[in-house]
């Protein structure tokens, strides 16, 4: 594991795999709405609005996803004090932020013609918006209390206590009554998406999870050039 | 104990522990996080008539009884083991059809009618092509006419 704790190391990586995963990343997502929103029935009750799916899916899903991201990588750096770990756990904190907004702005209009409201106070929507405000909370700390290379240890233990949350987002339209529709997509048992939707939307899934890791790689390369450029400044102060 | 190990085992007990806690005491919440009550829920508390309500459920089949007046609806909403009559004034959402979820905010009357002032439709996990309804076993027991009316 530690073989990959060397940035050269992750940066002779990271460099190619950025552009595969970014062009592969927009040309499903790309393929994805065009299958989605033209090549896909109108919904049995929802109609065409059905189709807002293709978008709002992954991006709850990626939400979801980035924190424990953010959780895996702040136990690294607490633990085994990881270089790049803060530099990772910082890179997904905008995008998941930027996905959960997503999240919740396409759902709001989903919302609107199907339900009849824009929002309501439920389970599943209250604990998702304090997903979005978790991420905030963290990105704001985590540029406050940085220290040199970026590391932060009371951001990675915010990025671990946020994972208390995920449960909740998961589980909310089981435990409690809710607007939200109850878990339509299972992995072991069957799923009560129709085929015709479910296809377009493991797409889409996949290709915005691509674009997620290209956006990460992007700021980790980012965040590492610039503590290299810091580190170089000082020592030419110094001389 | 080296201190890497040390810290191995606090961050995996917190963790444990941060996520037991969170679970027991989301789970708990139960019916106060609960968005709406059922029939069941109502028939069981017996809520004095007047206290604001939020019901949630299905529409009955058969149940939907549109007024004269063209704005007014009765409808029966039930959860499989008791029902609930509501009453609503007002432009019903898209999504509102027999045999699908709604959720009312409202009152009880006196003669124990639920008076809805907002009416919003509740889509279910079940996502079906137009086309496909009533091929698919899963569609249910719903009727392409309750579409066209």
């Amino acid at each position: 594991m530690h073989a990959f704790a060397n940035p050269t190391r992750f940066l002779a990586l990271a460099k190619p795999l950025t552009p595969f995963l970014l062009l592969g990343g927009i040309a499903m997502v790309l393929v994805a709405c065009i299958w989605g929103l033209w090549a896909t029935p109108a919904e049995r009750l929802q109609g065409d609005t059905v189709k807002i799916i293709f978008v709002h899916v992954p991006m709850a899903w990626l939400g979801m996803a980035g924190w424990t991201g953010i959780a895996v990588a702040s136990v690294t750096e607490l633990i085994w004090r990881h270089p790049l770990a803060s530099h990772a756990a910082r890179a997904i904190a905008v995008p998941g932020a930027l996905f959960s907004l997503l999240c919740l702005v396409t759902g709001s209009i989903w919302g609107r013609p199907a339900w009849g409201t824009w929002w309501v106070w439920d389970g599943r929507l209250t604990s998702m918006l304090v997903l979005f405000f978790l991420y905030l909370a963290y990105i704001v700390l985590a540029n406050e209390t940085s220290k040199n290379n970026g590391q932060s240890r009371i951001a990675a233990i915010f990025g671990v206590v946020g994972i208390v949350n995920l449960p909740i987002i998961r589980f909310s339209v089981e435990w409690w009554e809710t607007q939200h529709q109850g878990t339509s997509i299972s992995i072991m048992g069957k799923s009560t998406i129709d085929a015709l939707y479910l296809w377009p939307l493991l797409v889409s899934a996949t290709g915005f999870s691509l674009l997620f890791g290209a956006i990460v790689l992007m700021r980790m390369r980012a965040t590492l050039a610039q503590t290299k450029v810091d580190a170089r400044l000082k020592r030419m102060a110094a001389e | 104990m080296k201190a890497k190990h040390q810290r191995l085992t606090l961050v995996l007990l917190a963790v444990v522990a941060l996520v037991g806690a969170g679970v027991l005491g989301a789970y708990a919440l139960q019916d106060q996080a609960s968005y709406f009550y059922t029939p069941s829920d109502i028939a069981a508390k017996n809520p004095e008539a007047g206290t604001a309500i939020r019901l949630g459920g299905m529409v009955e089949e058969g149940s939907i009884q549109r007024s004269a007046d063209g704005v007014t609806v009765e409808f029966i909403v039930q959860d499989g083991s008791a029902q609930q009559k509501v009453t609503f004034t007002g432009i019903t959402p898209d999504l509102f059809v027999e045999g699908s979820g709604v959720v009312a905010d409202g009152r009880l009357d006196a003669k124990g009618m639920f008076v809805a002032e907002t009416l919003l439709a509740k889509h279910d996990e079940n996502y079906i092509p137009r086309e496909l309804e009533g091929i698919d076993m899963t569609a249910g027991k719903r009727k392409t006419e309750t579409l066209v009316q």
